[in-house]
C-alpha cells in the first residue's frame, strides 16, 4: 500500500465525516465548521498528489492556497449570514430556515 | 486486492499519528453537544493536518494552515458562537431515519472511494523537491500564477467587505 492511497484514504474519512455533519447537525455552525473539514479533505488530496503524483510539481500546493483563501472567504461570508439571519429568527437551527420553501 | 504490505518508514509512522488525531478530532467534533467543545476538537484536526503537511514537504502551506485555520477560522466561529445563543443544544427530539439515511449515504461514498484508491495505479517514484519549496512558490505565484493570485485577492476583499455590510446593524433604517 504506497503512501499515496494512504493520504488518499484519509481524505476520504475525513470528507465522509464532515458529509454526515453537514447532512444532520441543526446548528448553523457546526455545519460551517463540518464544510471546512470538507475543504480540508480536499486540500490534503491536492498536497498529496502534488508530492506523489503522476507529475510531482508545486502547482498542487498553489492550488491548495487558493482553496484555502476561498475556504476563508466563505467562512467570513458564512458567519455574517449566520448573524443577520440570527437577528431576524434568534436561532441558529437550520430547520428553521425554510421561508423558500414551496 | 487488499495486500496491506505496510513497511514502517519515518514517514508512515508519523503518518499514523497524525492521521489518528485528525480522525480522532473529526469524530468527537460530530459526537459533541456544545458547540465550542466542537469548535475546539476540529482545531485539533486542523492543527493534525497541518503536521501532515509538514510531513508531505509542504511547509509553506502548514504555516498557511496553522495561521488560517487554527488562528482565523476557529476563532471566527467561537466569536459567532459568542454572539449567538446556544439553550437548547442536545434537547431537540433525534431524527433517527434522517440519521441512519445519511449515515449510509456517507459510507457508500467512502466505500465507493476505496475502492477506487485501491484499484487505482499510482506511480511508486516521486522526484524530490528542492530544499526551497516556499521560494519556489513564491516565483510560481508572481509569474505563472499572478492572474488568479490578483483575482483572489479581489475575491477575499469583496467577500470581506460584503460580510461587514451584512452583518452591520442598521440603526436609522425604519
Amino acid at each position: 500500500m504506497s503512501m499515496l492511497s494512504s493520504y488518499l484514504t484519509l481524505a476520504a474519512v475525513l470528507f465522509c465525516i464532515g458529509l454526515y455533519g453537514v447532512l444532520t447537525k441543526r446548528n448553523a455552525i457546526i455545519v460551517l465548521l463540518s464544510i471546512e473539514l470538507m475543504l480540508n479533505a480536499v486540500n490534503l488530496n491536492l498536497i498529496a498528489f502534488s508530492k506523489y503524483g503522476v507529475q510531482p510539481s508545486l502547482a498542487g500546493q498553489i492550488f491548495s492556497l487558493f482553496t484555502i483563501s476561498v475556504a476563508a472567504a466563505e467562512a467570513a461570508v458564512g458567519i455574517a449570514v449566520l448573524i443577520v439571519l440570527y437577528r431576524g429568527r434568534a436561532s441558529v437551527n437550520v430547520d428553521e430556515f425554510d421561508e423558500l420553501r414551496g | 486486492m487488499l495486500n496491506f504490505n505496510i513497511d514502517f518508514t519515518g514517514e508512515f509512522v508519523a503518518f499514523f499519528l497524525l492521521s489518528v488525531c485528525a480522525i480522532v478530532g473529526a469524530v468527537l467534533a460530530i459526537n459533541f453537544t456544545k458547540v465550542v467543545h466542537t469548535a475546539l476538537s476540529i482545531a485539533l484536526t486542523f492543527v493534525a493536518l497541518a503536521g501532515l503537511y509538514i510531513v508531505l514537504e509542504a511547509e509553506f502551506i502548514a504555516f498557511v494552515q496553522v495561521l488560517l485555520y487554527v488562528g482565523a477560522i476557529t476563532i471566527l466561529m467561537i466569536f459567532g458562537i459568542m454572539m449567538t445563543k446556544h439553550d437548547g443544544e442536545g434537547t431537540e427530539p433525534a431524527r433517527p431515519l434522517l440519521e441512519t439515511l445519511a449515515a449510509i449515504g456517507c459510507l457508500c461514498l467512502f466505500g465507493i472511494l476505496f475502492y477506487a484508491i485501491r484499484n487505482a495505479n499510482f506511480p511508486a517514484q516521486h522526484a524530490p523537491f528542492t530544499d526551497d519549496n516556499t521560494r519556489e512558490i513564491g516565483k510560481l505565484l508572481f509569474t505563472q500564477y499572478a492572474i488568479p493570485f490578483e483575482l483572489v485577492s479581489v475575491l477575499l476583499t469583496v467577500a470581506f467587505i460584503g460580510s461587514i455590510a451584512l452583518a452591520k446593524r442598521e440603526v436609522n433604517t425604519p
